[in-house]
């Protein structure tokens, strides 16, 4: 672990002046994958900005247009317990639940969530090349051991996949970041948050320099999924395991007809997956099997295995179909029957 | 033979919990010493070649650093490889580290950075530069296979494979029903819930106090002295408490070795812990294929059992385990042949991990007769009934006991076999196919001769002693019971004391042995404890004066007479009327010892039938064990509540490898991927739903004095066959490959 400074951020103000004035500054809170990251020596910042006593990012808070401000700085568990988000947003709770533990659930903030690495063994081992970790020296996961990584959106340089659960029911539900820099402040769609790796695998978002996230917002209109939802996270145990593949599926049904859908996939690429029209091959239909399994060709369209993680695309296929049926019934995947329904 | 009593044979709370929910119970990297420094080791990049250069300048000029110990410059040890044998090492030159420049494993420590804190040598640690010649490696057991031989030199105490009786392929191709298939398990690593660490104490003078992470600590002692030439009266081990051990700390492993090394040179206490992932940089169970054939009637009856495995190991070592015995053991055929051979990788040694070779071959023999009983139609528990061993067939000896048939019947009565369908996909509830496998389990029961000291104190107090480890199986509890039993006391008026290399010797805690032989020495010490103060009780002058053994009690602190119950005297005042301020008594039991058991004319071994049930998604492949029953026959049962725990582990410990257990690696770089336990999955709660546990009634007087077989190991080693089995049961798709995952259930 490399010596680092250490700086306790007053304001979202002082923290992006404290960000810019050290390029290569991480912000800190809960610090579950960060610190892990920094004892490896994957990451190394040469400063630390805690912005744990920012009170400007705390809170669940009603916005004007009608939806919910989450604070980047509120764990994980006061999200997924707190009432305007178990009814509005369903989705959101469920898929927090989903993921790491209760003690990481603890601990875990809002914006840390969003920025967490992937889980990419290559990233995490620094005796190995990896381009995300180190641009330039390779990607061994190409060829190597592969089966938890990317079918979709890969590319030549990286395939590693996004590890968030949160992220992809934020996705599903069409929020926005909302982040401050040294330029102002600016919301960011959630589907362009994160990004491919591409040729630069070594950028996991669009944030510029000295940007800090500042709240998550929930759109209003995405309160009408709140009784046709479900979080289906397959994965190789029931309890702390990355997804090898998971679904968030939205259903708006009215009259027997599907008038509007979301569709996300974790655990597949580099960012939860998202396709505009696989949602559009649900709406108009009647919520049945023909239509779920045309949302997911769609979706999976230009899906490729690797050596190890071809099981995945029909997996993923399979999970489409269950979890939108779960939607569907109204009947979403619990998070602690020691089952998958 | 030792008789339930107050204690023994009744459930009991482990008497060292307290200490371990509180924190009061101290680990090998707990202990604390003025001036301690830490070590933090530098580990190999490659799997195989040299290390050209290494630069240690800028670590070592980081605040804080002592020294960086490395092949160049650390201090001579012993040449032979004999001295760096331990107790149960396998033929070979053991690992010696910082020995060369030479790489022989990725993960290998190159260098030790000591600092004054974990931190400043961790991060000294990340600076140390190192350019390597690369040589190609082989980490493949797959490539590696072909060039597989049968080991020279046999492991000491690993029985190798019996003579081939009949001709087994003749019998085979002749057979009316032919099985035959090829079985994988996949490479674990033990994962104990403590990492390894060894902290040394330098007491001045060159004496060292060493807390080392380990299952024996006159082995640990050994290795020290032997290693770096010291006098054993200069080296004391003291491990009272051990975080889990399952194999891993059977073996001295390289941080015991760099923290005397490093503590020896600088005149200073060091520690040296290991990083969860630098856990995977030494010992592991080792990955393993097997080649089984069985040849049998129409009606289930094996007429020809052939059975090959071969087993990693490393370039360095020949690691050796008994993988295909229980094939010519478990099965009475007329034409048995059984082979087992190694390969090499180019990886550190693999160990003994729980039932170590057993839960590997018994996958399998007993996925091969499951499909011999889908092909012959008979029940799965019939056909292994029709075709019991009432022999070892291997040895020809007969068996001490044998209570088998009554696991089967008991295990299959309470799991409700007789309600199964046999017709595979036949059995669902909604979405999910409902699978009922079972599978025999089998291990060894031995004894191993063990020392234990007991001695009564003027306060009344009984202090039990042995060098022997608990490495969290219930030994500390159980030694009390017997103790307590023995001399008629309240188990809290016994103090048991374990884990110091001071202590009346013991072996290794391994083997599932301990229980018989630590048990059966505490026995025997407190029995000619209870001898002496009985001569003193009776002595003339005393109120129970002439009295016979036959004529008293011991209980409640007390010896009584039978007759009188007014004529009493208290354990207490019998020391305090010797004018000495103990009694002591030492003892030791094994077999061969006078009054022990002659090993040589019967074969030893527990037994176990593990039926389980498991639901699969139809649709998805996902997969839960929903219940477990395993019907044990261990001979005496000393405490059905740490017994039970015993076998609870087990099962689990069986559903991982069934499930979830597998060390990935990447061959193209020699080097183990998901060396953590965030990627390296156990099972969790959540995997783990009804497991039930029935000890079935077994007398053996001749295993141990005690009547005791063992229970460390049975419990892991049908139940990855038994789930299999069941799989095979929901879905009709036999997988041969462990861990079963979601992708292999569905490509079947």
């Amino acid at each position: 672990m490399k010596r680092f400074s250490y700086h306790r951020a007053d304001s979202v103000a002082d923290a992006v002046q404290a960000l810019c004035a050290t390029p290569d500054a991480r912000i800190v809170a809960g610090g579950t994958n960060l610190v892990d990251l920094m004892k490896y020596g994957v990451e190394t910042p040469s400063a630390l900005v805690d912005v744990t006593r920012i009170a400007a990012l705390n809170g669940i808070d009603d916005t004007d247009e009608g939806g919910l401000r989450i604070g980047a700085l509120v764990p994980n568990r006061t999200v997924a317990e707190d009432a305007r988000v178990t009814t509005r947003f369903p989705l959101l709770a469920s898929a927090i639940l989903a993921g790491a533990t209760p003690q990481l659930r603890n601990a875990a903030t809002t914006g840390g969530n969003l920025n967490q690495r992937t889980r990419c063994y290559y990233f995490y081992d620094t005796k190995t090349p990896c381009n995300k970790r180190e641009p330039g020296s390779g990607c061994p996961a190409i060829g190597g051991v592969n089966r938890i990584h990317a079918i979709l959106g890969a590319s030549e340089h990286c395939i590693a996949t996004h590890p968030s659960d949160m992220c992809v029911a934020l996705a599903a539900l069409g929020a926005e970041v909302r982040v401050e820099g040294p330029n102002g402040a600016r919301r960011i769609p959630f589907a362009d948050y994160h990004r491919l790796p591409g040729d630069a695998p070594e950028r996991d978002n669009t944030l510029q320099p000295g940007e800090i996230v500042e709240a998550v917002l929930l759109p209003p209109e995405a309160e009408a999924f709140a009784g046709h939802h479900s979080y289906l996270k397959l994965r190789d145990r029931l309890s702390y395991a990355f997804a090898l593949v998971s679904v968030a599926g939205a259903l708006d049904i009215r009259e027997g007809r599907i008038v509007a859908a979301r569709l996300a996939l974790g655990g597949v690429a580099h960012k939860p997956w998202r396709r505009e029209e696989a949602e559009a091959a649900l709406v108009g239909s009647p919520a049945d099997e023909a239509a779920f399994a045309a949302a997911a060709t769609h979706l999976l369209e230009g899906a490729r295995g690797h050596e190890h993680n071809t099981f995945k695309i029909e997996l993923a296929r399979r999970a489409i179909l269950r979890a939108l049926g779960q939607a569907a019934a109204g009947t979403p995947q619990s998070q602690t029957d020691k089952r998958i329904a | 033979m030792l008789k339930n009593d107050l204690h023994v044979g009744s459930p009991r709370s482990r008497v060292d919990g307290p200490a371990k929910v509180t924190g009061q119970a101290t680990y090998a990297a707990e202990f604390t010493a003025a001036d301690l420094a830490h070590g933090y080791i530098v580990e190999s990049a490659i799997a195989r070649g040299r290390i050209l250069s290494i630069d240690t300048a800028a670590a070592e000029a980081l605040p804080g650093v002592v020294r960086v110990f490395t092949h160049e410059n650390r201090p001579k040890t012993a040449w032979f490889d004999y001295k760096y044998r331990d107790m149960v090492a396998p033929p070979g030159a053991p690992f010696r580290p910082l020995s060369s420049d030479e790489i022989q494993y990725s993960g290998q420590p190159i260098a030790l950075v000591v600092a004054v804190s974990f931190e400043a040598a961790r991060e000294a640690a990340g600076l140390v530069g190192v350019s390597y010649e690369r040589q190609p490696h082989e980490t493949d057991l797959d490539r590696a296979r072909h060039d597989s031989y049968e080991p020279p030199k046999k492991r000491n105490g690993i029985a190798p494979p019996p003579a081939p009786r009949g001709d087994a392929q003749q019998a085979f191709g002749a057979a009316p029903v032919r099985i035959a298939g090829e079985y994988a398990i996949a490479s674990e690593h033990h994962n104990p819930m403590e990492p390894h660490a060894t902290t040394v104490v330098w007491e001045g003078g060159g004496k060292l106090t060493v807390h080392d992470k380990t299952q024996g600590v006159q082995n640990s002692q050994a290795y020290v002295t032997n290693v770096f030439g010291l006098s054993g009266d200069d080296v004391r081990v003291v491990s009272p408490f051990v975080g889990g051990g399952f194999g891993s700390g059977l073996r001295p492993q390289h941080q015991l070795f760099l923290a005397v090394m490093a503590s020896l040179a600088l005149e200073r206490s060091v520690r040296v812990e290991l990083t969860r992932q630098q856990m995977f940089g030494h010992v592991h169970r080792p990955e393993t294929v097997n080649l089984v054939s069985l040849g049998a009637g129409e009606d289930g009856k094996l007429h020809s059992i052939q059975h090959q495995a071969i087993a990693a190991t490393s370039r360095f070592e020949d690691h050796q385990e008994v993988v295909v015995n229980w094939s010519g053991l478990l099965y009475p055929a007329e034409h048995v042949d059984l082979r087992y051979e190694l390969a090499k990788l180019d990886t550190y040694s693999p160990g003994d991990m729980r039932a170590p070779g057993a839960p590997l071959g018994v996958f399998a023999l007993e996925s091969a007769m499951d499909e011999l009983a889908v092909a012959t139609g008979v029940d799965p528990v019939e056909l292994r009934l029709r075709n019991y061993a009432e022999r070892d067939e291997n040895e020809d000896k007969p068996f001490t006991s044998k209570e088998l048939r009554a696991c089967y019947r008991e295990g299959a009565e309470r799991f409700g076999w007789s309600r199964r369908d046999p017709r595979p996909g036949s059995m669902r509830e909604g979405r999910e196919l409902i699978g009922w496998g079972m599978a025999s389990g089998v291990w060894e029961a031995n004894m191993m001769k063990t020392s234990a000291r007991a001695t009564l104190t003027a306060d009344g107090r009984l202090a039990i002693a042995c060098a022997t480890s608990d490495i969290g199986t219930g030994t500390y509890t159980i030694l009390a019971q017997i103790a307590a039993d023995a001399l008629g006391l309240p188990m809290d008026a016994v103090d048991v004391a374990l884990g110091d290399s001071t202590l009346p010797e013991a072996p290794v805690q391994g083997g599932s042995w301990t229980a018989a032989s630590a048990g059966s020495a505490v026995a025997a010490a407190c029995g000619s404890l209870r001898a002496a103060l009985l001569t003193r009780a009776t002595a003339e002058g005393s109120p129970l004066a002439g009295a016979g053994a036959d004529d008293v009690i011991f209980e409640g602190g007390h010896v009584r007479s039978l007759k009188e119950p007014s004529q009493v005297v208290t354990l207490a005042d019998i020391v305090a009327a010797s004018g000495q301020d103990r009694i002591a008594a030492t003892e030791s039991a094994g077999p061969g010892l006078i009054g022990m058991m002659l090993p040589k004319s019967h074969s030893s071994y527990t037994h176990s039938a593990v039926f389980a049930e498991v639901r699969i998604d139809e649709e998805l492949g996902v997969l839960r064990v929903t219940r477990i029953v395993n019907a044990v026959a261990a001979g005496r049962i000393l405490n059905p509540k740490t017994a039970r725990s015993q076998i609870l582990g087990g099962v689990v410990w069986g559903i991982g490898m069934a499930l979830h257990e597998e060390t990935l690696t990447d061959h193209r770089l020699g080097r183990i991927m998901n060396h953590s336990l965030a990627e390296y999955h156990v099972p969790v709660n959540a995997d783990i739903h009804d497991i039930e546990v029935i000890f079935v009634e077994e007398r053996d007087e001749k295993t141990s004095p005690i009547g005791v077989k063992g229970l460390g190991e049975i419990g892991v080693v049908g139940t990855a066959a038994a789930i299999a089995n069941a799989v095979h049961h929901a879905t009709g798709k036999r997988i041969r490959s462990l861990p079963i995952t979601i992708d292999k259930i569905q490509q079947g």
